[in-house]
């Protein structure tokens, strides 16, 4: 990889079509237990990564301003962000459902209530311009959710995702929940939308490759993947993100029980 | 039990008038058709009922700017304006609930005590829920001042033809939205009633247009240029063929697709309430429901019990005329779907499952298919893993809650799930690890407007009915 200026960083591993089965069949063996565990507990997982995060903070800047060429004011802007992005998903963990699911009032004697549950193993294809910021933005409202994801990190500015694998591998999060491959999103993402046991995608890491968009979307409905479609262009990740990148991928499960006695 | 037989108890069909032919419904009024016609019959008869238009790309192009057209004021119109309309709708449909149930009997072959006690009143009851809605749209979760998509292209199957359509249009219309609907091609006449019904409610012209057609005017509907939102109710090859279709478009898109669901019942069951609910969940209109309830997990514990009450219970099952009181399974809706089942049958019997129906005389017309089971079914058999869409149940048992789960779960759908036992950690427990979108405990095939329904995995994405329905019709204002 090579930073902004086109120096020499480092060497980043291409992933391949194999490194992405593998990564989705340790998703699917996280995936029960991760949605199983506890909304507060979620919470508290994603909010450790935000804490490690900020422990690590002097090289995440490092990785933004190397990667995208970042001024230090707006690397460590971006930085703020990414651990404030966390911070406000982890606290999601255990409110979306009171948000968006809900007793249903059904004319008749039934107990009879809707919510939210994960929809699986999630593939993201991360921002390409916004290395740390954008990559943060993707994951976190997939996993808090209780999904867990296969992410291919920006192509040309896959530093800050390195850092941050290393950040979920010492943190609390648990093997196989977030499987970052850093790689090329038009080699990877084809093999990811046409997996048939991952569940949605996220095209976030195609924005404003419309026809390589509309391939990964055609790939993606042979079993139906839940799809947030790729943007024209990237979006500013900095601006409040709304619930959309959780409810994406979130299925909503209702119960109906007889009432009696 | 002889000595009790019913005597017969025809609802009369005099109180529908079914014209010799239809056209299409476009801006408010009934035009011909530029493409050819075809016949709709009666399923129990075979009777030819009327001759309809087969809307041409032209036809569909025509309503798509009608319906444009029509985007202009009635998505400016106040909510509480709407909410009139559609609450004037939802009082016409109970004022004709008879007319509609007679001729949805008529068309789709459904017995007329499903058509009047559940399809019509829950079909009124979808048009009073989402008229509520209509004033009250910015307090749906969705943002301070959510606002419409624009033209819906709505394509509906022939199991519930009324009823998938008012699910369909009640929350567009609520939302601001405007509609070509297409019903199917085998039940187009209960679509064009509620065409009739619009005008009778002096609903703006252009607001709902109806085409009536098969697959091609279907496909001319769902990949129009000027659709922004698709909705779409039926198999899952259509819903995977949409789903390419709008690739890379903006178009807003959710599908209601097939079902195999898994209705699971433990040893502590209530056995006379879960055989009940195995027959309701199997052979409630004739098995055409994508969420019936097809394969029965029984606990191995309590499988010969079940089995021999649910052979007897199966046994006093009527099936005939559609338009009969006392008739429980109606018509299988067509030829083509009887053969389905005739050949997914042969297959679970050439396969080594063990078939079994009730003694029954059908009828020497029409399309018929007696109350099936199927014991000694495995995961592999196509029975267990394909939907016959007809009144089959395939058998299959469990040990531990743990294979239940493993079981029902082993399938590529994931629309509904029932659960029966007596011990509430239990239900709850299953509830949450049943990977489908809508769960009976100790219930089965209950609707309602306010109960949001849809899939997991390949049974389609998104959900009708509840607040939950209306994102599927709504954006985020646009600053």
């Amino acid at each position: 990889m090579l930073d902004a200026k086109g120096k020499f960083v480092a060497n980043a591993a291409l992933a391949s079509r194999k490194d992405v089965r593998d990564a989705v069949v340790a998703a699917r063996k996280a995936f029960g237990p991760w949605a199983g565990r506890t909304a507060y507990n979620r919470g508290q997982v994603v909010y450790r990564i935000a804490e490690v995060m900020e422990d690590r903070r002097p090289q995440f800047e490092d990785a933004v301003r190397q990667s995208e060429g970042a001024s230090a004011a707006a690397a460590r802007a971006q930085v703020d962000a990414a651990v404030d992005r966390l911070v406000w998903y982890a606290g999601w963990a255990d409110k979306l459902a009171q948000v968006i699911g809900n007793a249903n009032p059904v004319a008749g004697p039934f107990f009879n209530h809707t919510a939210p549950e994960p929809t699986g193993v999630v593939g993201v294809l991360a921002p390409q311009s916004s290395s740390l910021l954008g990559l943060v933005s993707v994951v976190a409202p997939v996993i808090v959710t209780g999904n867990v994801a296969v992410v291919v990190s920006s192509y040309d500015r896959p530093l800050p995702a390195v850092t941050f694998s290393e950040v979920l591998a010492t943190s609390d999060v648990p093997g196989g929940v977030v499987n970052i491959l850093t790689g090329d999103a038009a080699v990877l993402g084809p093999w990811l939308a046409a997996h048939m046991d991952v569940n949605a995608i996220d095209l976030s890491g195609v924005a404003g490759s419309a026809d390589l968009a509309t391939s990964l979307e055609v790939a993606a409905a042979d079993n139906l993947k839940r799809v947030r479609r790729a943007p024209d262009a990237e979006p500013d990740w900095a601006a409040e993100p709304g619930l959309a990148a959780m409810t994406d991928f979130v299925e909503q499960k209702t119960v109906w029980h007889p009432i009696g006695i | 039990m002889a000595s009790f037989e019913y005597a017969p108890a025809p609802e009369s069909r005099s109180i529908v008038d079914i014209k010799p032919s239809y056209g299409l419904f476009v801006d408010g009024e009934f035009v011909d058709g530029r493409g050819t016609s075809f016949k709709t019959i009666n399923p129990a008869t075979e009777e030819t009922l009327a001759e309809v238009a087969e809307a041409s790309e032209a036809d569909v192009d025509l309503a798509v700017r009608a319906a444009r057209r029509a985007f202009r004021g009635w998505s400016r119109m106040s909510g509480k304006e709407r909410a009139k309309y559609l609450f004037r709708i939802a009082r016409i449909i109970q004022e004709r609930g008879r007319e509609l149930a007679v001729l949805e009997s008529i068309d789709n072959g459904k017995p007329i005590k499903e058509s009047r006690d559940v399809d019509v009143p829950v079909v009124a009851a979808h048009f009073f829920y989402y008229a509520g809605w209509a004033d009250k749209l910015s307090y749906a979760g969705l943002g301070p001042s959510p606002q419409p998509l624009g033209v819906a292209g709505q394509v509906i199957p022939w199991n519930f033809p009324l009823l998938m359509l008012a699910w369909k249009v009640a929350p567009a219309l609520a939302c601001g939205n405007t509609v070509v609907l297409k019903p199917a091609e085998t039940t187009p006449l209960t679509a064009l009633l509620f065409a009739e019904i619009c005008q009778q409610a002096d609903l703006p012209p252009g607001v709902v247009n109806i085409v009536t057609g098969a697959g091609g005017t279907g496909q001319a509907v769902v990949s129009h240029p000027d659709v922004d939102k698709v909705a779409f109710t039926g198999s899952t090859d259509v819903g995977k063929a949409i789903a390419r279709a709008v690739a890379g478009s903006s178009k807003k898109v959710t599908l209601e697709l097939g079902g195999k669901a898994a209705n699971v019942v433990f040893d502590d069951a209530p056995i006379d309430q879960a055989v009940e609910g195995i027959v309701g969940g199997i052979f409630f209109n004739q098995g055409h429901v994508c969420c019936a309830g097809s394969r029965l997990l029984v606990q191995e514990s309590v499988a010969d019990e079940v089995l021999s009450r649910l052979k007897r219970r199966m046994g006093t099952l009527r099936v005939g005329d559609p338009l009969d009181k006392n008739t429980d399974i109606g018509a299988i809706n067509s030829s083509e779907q009887l053969a389905r089942i005739r050949e997914l049958s042969d297959i679970g019997e050439s396969e080594g499952a063990e078939r079994w129906a009730p003694a029954c005389e059908l009828p020497s017309s029409g399309f018929w298919f007696p109350p099936t089971v199927f014991t000694g079914v495995t995961q592999a058999h196509r029975i267990a893993r394909e939907e016959v869409f007809g009144p089959v149940l395939s058998v299959l048992t469990f040990r531990t809650p743990a294979e239940a789960i493993e079981k029902a779960n082993n399938t590529p759908y994931g629309l509904s799930a029932g659960v029966w036992t007596e011990k509430g950690s239990r239900i709850l427990h299953m509830a949450s690890q049943l990977r489908a979108g809508v769960v009976w405990a100790n219930t089965f095939n209950k609707f309602d407007p306010a109960s949001p329904f849809g899939g997991y995995k390949e049974s389609g994405y998104g959900r009708e009915g509840g607040r939950q329905g209306l994102a599927a019709y709504l954006k985020e204002a646009e600053a």
